[in-house]
């Protein structure tokens, strides 16, 4: 459904509301912040990931709601007919900022690579926006890293935590595997794995979406992270996953010709974001050292020398021209790969059908 | 697949059978969990112990190999419960009486002998998915990877025949593929028995219209060869290969017969991105481009066609498959190889291909559709058998139990299953290069039961000898109750550890799919 006709259908039903003053059908069950969405009113959130029930914590998104004293919740608030919200009045605009301004003042830095995951800017930018670096408060440091997890994935690096739960959220709400969760309350929280320990000995899969959805990078791409240092800008290519058939969108992370990560492509129609750790992790074999960079012949001692395309599809060819001269049109066998786009899998078939009239070719399906 | 991914948090009833899904398809997993969160109930029938099975609500370790008869049973009882979709069956089905009348014999205490799971166990399972509305069936190579492969196949769509659990929502059979394009390989004909578009090769109208497009007047009708008899072929009708990508001498069964029969080539040529077990036994070796590296379409699980997108530039000297492939082609004269992109080459694909006929390569870099599309203007086509099947009704089969090639004996007293791990892909050719893998998984193991092991004389960590009839390997046991007593299990991912010594017991008759999941073992103490 379109949004237009989503709300023309709302308004039939006569779901509608007030907000900034303007007239907006909204239909059952939907908050105050999907509907200020809808209307393009910029809200701001901290602990909302739109993959996730809304949980509450962060306050960023607070409005007023006529005839309630203290402003509400707009992600957990769900909108009644004849609500009248104003969405950003001066008041609320300095409350939220006061917000940012403690959360600066406890965290240990706000301007965090972007490598270190999708949403990990999302802290930053809000901070620019409402110009809250102030310094206004001299806040305790919060939470401590664990810098004892020799993962070689996922950084944790808890001094950034602002405690939005959206990685303990993603990890039992997507993932279903509840491997990481809260501990003590307050000041001191702290995100931890069963007993505190390495995740490496909790139920993580390192399927990498705690990292992918935290605000501050407070959790981070280690992997992505070694290109820190490289210069340039990241550039984001979207392709899919090259392992199982299930087809994950992602966004290839590259700086120059460097591939320095991957990311999940959020609006991916296969995977909505999440990802595992093949798809997330396991892309050095690109730029490996031992990738083939040049046609190899096997010489008479077996060893194999290296030679040039000419030289090497000269004598490819040959020998597939030798089978068919002295032993016929079915002597020629070809077998794509399953791994390889449809070009290539095309053109290995047009390449027996049309090279020798015959059906001999197939892939590693069978196995 | 019959039904789109996003259809996988939709079912009522979700009955997965030979699938480890949470390892080899954790995404797609993700989908069943919240369905499981919304209330949905999960059987899982599987010989190990994997996670699914402590997640589901009906869980049957089934003997290895034993699939068909549990189906058989389960259909029974969905019978004799009156839990058939009748208004379904007349409908749209063929032959449902005689099926019927077949069924009477397969009562769930036949079945509980062969499967070595309590009747019961299978009255519930059948009960679950017969009131399951609707009832959605997923399965890998669990199923297929067996030399009954084709019956399994077709006893899950007796199942969702006589429930109606096919063109709805939330239903269907669903297939997981197992490489990121294999269901593509097969869209583009790079399979023996069918052209560009599934269409078979005995088909003659497809046949004429390809030995027209291609300009191979004797072009075959029908007269496949797929790779299992290709390569027993090797050095004797067979004396040429070309070999795109495949690390045939790890990934198939039997290795020390595929090594033999591709050194008795006259000729072998393989394109791949790394000097893999295969291309050692190459003449020539062309480097081929990798994944972020090459421009060109993939198609997932559920049909859906999707664009890949270069982000680096190639490896050296490397160039796109196509691109090699072509440059042979022309240089044997083969006519229509001056392809100029991968572009090109996709819609020479789509104008020849009935499924792909509304895609273009323009098309597929703006949406992502899930085939058939027909027409340009058609939106694609997630649910299939909406409102007819293919080919007219859907055809109640009517099958029996055979046992695996291979059975358990005094000399090979243990059965040997195989699949995949999370953190591996097939021959590790890449994972095994991506760094940190290895923290979370840097060698095989046997895992075995542990009441086994210790009745076995094993600790965790002894090094054991692993023999079939074809061959023998040496690798770390394990202790896990994972495996169930008497079945051991291994992956294929590591070279040094080759368990393909060890399998291709047999092959389905029909479809020469490899029986890679069950073969029968000795284990004993080995040295150092
Ligand atoms: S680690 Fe990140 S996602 Fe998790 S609670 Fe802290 S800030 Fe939020
Ligand atoms: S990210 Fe994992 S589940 Fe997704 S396509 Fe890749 S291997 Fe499959
Ligand atoms: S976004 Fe609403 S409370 Fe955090």
């Amino acid at each position: 459904m379109t949004e237009h006709s989503m709300n023309a259908t709302a308004m039939e039903r006569k779901l509608t509301m007030t907000l900034d003053g303007q007239p907006v059908g909204f239909s059952e069950g939907e908050t105050i912040y999907q509907v200020a969405q809808r209307a393009q009113k910029n809200v701001p959130t901290l602990c909302y990931d739109e993959r996730l029930e809304a949980f509450g914590a962060c306050r960023l998104c607070v409005v007023e709601v006529e005839g309630v004293k203290a402003p509400v919740a707009s992600c957990t608030t769900k909108v009644t007919p004849g609500m009248i919200v104003r969405s950003g009045s001066p008041t609320i605009e300095k409350y939220r900022k006061t917000l940012l301004e403690l959360v600066v003042s406890e965290n240990r830095e706000v301007d965090v690579n972007p490598l270190r995951g999708f949403a990990s800017q999302e802290l930053t930018t809000l901070v620019d926006r409402y110009g809250a670096r102030t310094g206004r408060f001299k806040g305790k440091k919060s939470g401590t890293s664990n810098k004892s997890d020799d993962n070689p994935f996922i950084l944790r690096d808890y001094d950034l935590c602002i405690s939005c739960y959206r990685c303990v959220r993603v990890c039992a709400e997507q993932e279903g595997d509840y491997a990481i969760s809260m501990m003590n309350r307050g000041f001191s929280t702290q995100i931890t794995t069963e007993f505190n320990g390495r995740l490496k000995d909790s139920d993580c899969t390192f399927c990498g979406q705690c990292v992918q959805t935290c605000p501050t990078g407070a959790l981070a791409d280690k992997k992505a992270l070694r290109a820190a240092d490289l210069p340039g800008e990241v550039t984001k290519t979207r392709t899919i996953c090259p392992y199982c058939g299930v087809g994950c969108s992602v966004d290839l992370l590259t700086k120059g010709d460097r591939l320095v990560g991957v990311q999940p492509a959020m609006d991916g129609p296969a995977n909505g974001g999440a990802l595992c750790i093949k798809g997330q992790f396991a892309f050095d074999f690109v730029q490996h050292e031992d990738r083939l960079k040049k046609p190899l012949l096997r010489q008479a001692d077996g060893s194999f020398k290296e030679t040039d395309w000419d030289t090497a599809l000269d004598i490819a060819a040959a020998g597939f021209r030798r089978a068919l001269e002295q032993h016929g049109r079915r002597s020629i066998y070809g077998i794509a790969s399953g791994r390889a786009p449809h070009e290539a899998a095309y053109s290995m078939q047009k390449f027996i059908r049309a090279g020798f009239g015959t059906h001999y070719i197939d892939n590693c399906s069978r196995a | 697949m019959s039904n789109p991914l996003a259809d996988m948090a939709k079912p009522d009833v979700i009955f997965c059978i030979g699938t480890n899904m949470t390892e080899c398809h954790p995404v797609a997993a993700t989908g069943l969990k919240k369905a499981m969160a919304r209330g949905a109930k999960l059987i899982v029938a599987d010989p190990r112990r994997i996670r699914l099975a402590e997640l589901a609500d009906v869980y049957l370790p089934i003997r290895v190999g034993s699939d068909v008869a549990l189906l058989l049973a389960m259909a029974h009882v969905i019978d004799r419960e009156g839990l058939a979709n009748h208004e379904f069956i007349e409908a749209r089905t063929a032959g449902w009486e005689e099926f019927r009348q077949h069924l009477k014999a397969f009562t769930p205490e036949w079945a509980a002998k062969i499967c070595e799971v309590p009747a019961k166990d299978i009255e519930s399972a059948a009960l679950c998915y017969g009131r399951g509305k609707p009832g959605a069936i997923y399965y890998t190579l669990g199923i297929t990877e067996h030399i009954c492969g084709v019956d399994n196949v077709q006893s899950l769509c007796n199942l969702a025949l006589m429930t109606g659990n096919l063109g709805v929502e939330g239903g269907g059979i669903n297939p997981m593929r197992g490489q990121n394009n294999i269901q593509g390989c097969g869209d583009c004909g790079a399979e023996t028995f069918v052209f560009p578009g599934s269409v078979p090769i005995t088909d003659e109208a497809a046949r004429d219209k390809f030995a027209a497009a291609y300009h191979r007047p004797d072009l075959d009708l029908g007269h496949a060869m797929t790779k299992v008899t290709g390569l027993q072929e090797c050095g004797k009708s067979i004396r040429a290969m070309l070999i795109d990508g495949e690390n045939t001498v790890i990934s198939d069964p039997d290795k020390n017969h595929c090594e033999h029969a591709l050194k008795a080539l006259d000729h072998l040529v393989v394109i791949d991105i790394f000097m893999t077990e295969t291309a050692q036994l190459a003449h020539v070796v062309l480097p081929a481009t990798a994944w972020a590296e090459t421009d060109g379409v993939a198609c997932n699980t559920e049909r859906r066609v999707q664009r890949l997108r270069a982000a680096v530039p190639p490896a050296g000297d490397s160039r796109p498959d196509w691109w090699i492939i072509a440059q042979i082609a022309k240089r044997l004269g083969i006519p229509g190889f001056d392809f100029q992109s991968p572009a090109d080459v996709f819609n020479e694909l789509c104008s020849l291909s009935p499924t792909y006929g509304g895609l273009d390569w323009d098309r597929v870099s703006r949406e992502s559709l899930n085939w058939p599309v027909p027409t340009k203007d058609h939106p694609g086509t997630p649910i299939l058998h909406v409102d007819n099947f293919t080919n007219g009704r859907g055809k109640f089969m009517r099958l029996g139990y055979r046992d695996p090639a291979e059975v358990v004996d005094a000399q090979f007293p243990v059965w040997l299953t195989t699949g995949r791990r999370l953190q591996s892909y097939h021959t590790r050719t890449q994972t095994g290069r991506s760094s940190g893998i290895d923290y979370l998984l840097s060698e095989e193991s046997l895992e075995v039961n542990p009441e086994d092991a210790v009745a076995w004389g094993f600790q965790d960590g002894d090094w054991a000898t692993v023999s079939s009839r074809r061959g023998s390997v040496k690798i770390k046991v394990r202790a896990t109750d994972r495996s169930p007593r008497g079945t051991v299990f291994a992956s294929f991912s590591f070279a040094d550890v080759p368990v393909n010594n060890l399998t291709g017991s047999g092959y389905d008759p029909a479809t020469h799919t490899a029986e890679l999941k069950v073969c029968a073992v000795r284990i004993e103490r080995a040295t150092n």
